[in-house]
């Protein structure tokens, strides 16, 4: 792999082969990202990738836009559109050949086991990517409690999910969190 | 799905009933645009609000067996789902215009974002902001993961919760590579479901 010397062509390859193994969703492929872009290739700093992770939940849009803030950093606005198509086109192709597929035939049993076993799969992922962020997020008492407060009105309450964001950030703002 | 792509602009005949036919690709790109921005951690509720309630574009019967489909498949849920679901109505135009719609405008206020970060992101105050922002987002993601996992101990889902606890283990702690993972445990997780619906039946 001579993908080094570019780092469009690392973003573009990284992503691509990254989303075929997003079981779930892109939230389910935070591990890997923090595994790749930390560990492996040192884009980010620890705390930048938290912090990516912050900014990405404070925008509209899909979940996928963690993507195009790392895509960013390596390589500017180039880089985020790569790594944003690159997450995002192969697997969009590949669910229309499949439910072009699945529209003529009526092999309805099969897609549905499969769903089945993926499940379970997907619920470890989204787990070991809050933990991954928790790591480096939540090194104080306050911010554990942050933390857990929202995990619990999020459960609770039907409350939108920005006001907790927001009062995460006032909390932060005003220094309680450290 | 081809029954759209046969019909006149206007009323379309399926199934007995008269509904307004398929969006063209500037409404696709506009509802697509709206539904991403009105979308703060997650744009799934607020297509199926929507495609089904809004547009009445589908059914939500057809939504749900839509949305199944592009959830077991890997990648972006939506993202899938938007491509889909443009194809259906104008093929892959629609299917690009669906997704331009979606991604294009989150894409340019999270780049903005970006800059802004890589400019200012030292800055003590802003840097205490998204380490609470950060830690709040985290308690969200924790709760979606409790409630994915509800159903599993109401089944009493002995098999699914081990699953489940191998690969948190594998990846969270253990901090193995994705695709080495999943080579395993899907065909395993596959293999023992296909097992158990066998001993069932």
């Amino acid at each position: 792999m001579n993908s080094d010397s570019n780092p469009l062509v690392a973003l573009a390859f990284t992503f691509a082969l990254m989303s075929l193994f997003a079981v779930g969703g892109a939230n389910s492929a935070i591990p890997e990202m923090h595994r790749v872009a930390v560990d492996v290739r040192h884009w980010l700093t620890d705390k930048q990738f938290a912090d990516v992770y912050a900014i990405s939940q404070l925008s509209p849009g899909p979940n996928v836009l963690i993507v195009t803030l790392i895509g960013y950093s390596v390589a500017g606005v180039t880089g985020a559109l790569v790594a944003t198509l690159a997450m995002c086109v192969p697997t969009a192709v590949l669910a229309l050949f499949v439910s072009r597929f699945l529209a003529r035939s009526s092999h309805a049993r099969w897609p549905a086991i499969v769903q089945a076993a993926l499940v379970p799969l997907s619920i470890g992922l989204m787990a070991a990517s809050g933990l991954i962020l928790a790591r480096t997020s939540d090194r104080t008492l306050a911010a554990v409690l942050v933390t857990v407060g929202a995990a619990v009105l999020a459960s609770v309450t039907r409350l939108n999910p920005l006001w907790m964001l927001m009062a995460g950030g006032c909390l932060g703002f005003a220094g309680l969190i450290g | 799905m081809a029954f759209r792509s046969s019909s006149q602009e206007g009323v379309a005949v399926t199934g007995g009933e008269i509904r307004k036919a398929g969006p063209g690709l500037i409404a696709l790109f506009a509802a697509f645009a709206k539904m991403s921005l009105a979308g703060f951690g997650g744009v799934l509720v607020w297509a199926r609000r929507g495609i089904v309630d809004q547009h009445r574009w589908m059914t939500a019967d057809e939504f749900n067996e839509t949305f199944a489909l592009c959830h077991f498949l890997p990648g972006p849920n939506v993202v899938n789902l938007t491509f889909v679901f443009g194809s259906r109505f104008r093929g892959l135009a629609g299917a690009i215009a669906a997704f331009s719609g979606l991604v294009g405008p989150p894409v340019v206020i999270v780049t903005i974002l970006a800059a802004l970060y890589q400019r200012y992101g030292e800055i003590e105050a802003l840097r205490r902001i998204l380490a609470g922002v950060a830690c709040a987002a985290i308690g969200l993601m924790l709760s979606a993961v409790f409630r994915m996992m509800t159903p599993l101990f109401k089944r009493r889902d002995v098999v699914g919760l081990v699953v489940m606890t191998a690969v948190f283990v594998a990846i969270g702690v253990l901090r193995l590579p994705l695709p080495s993972v999943l080579l395993v445990a899907i065909p395993v997780s596959i293999a023992i479901s296909f097992a158990m619906q066998r001993s069932a039946t």
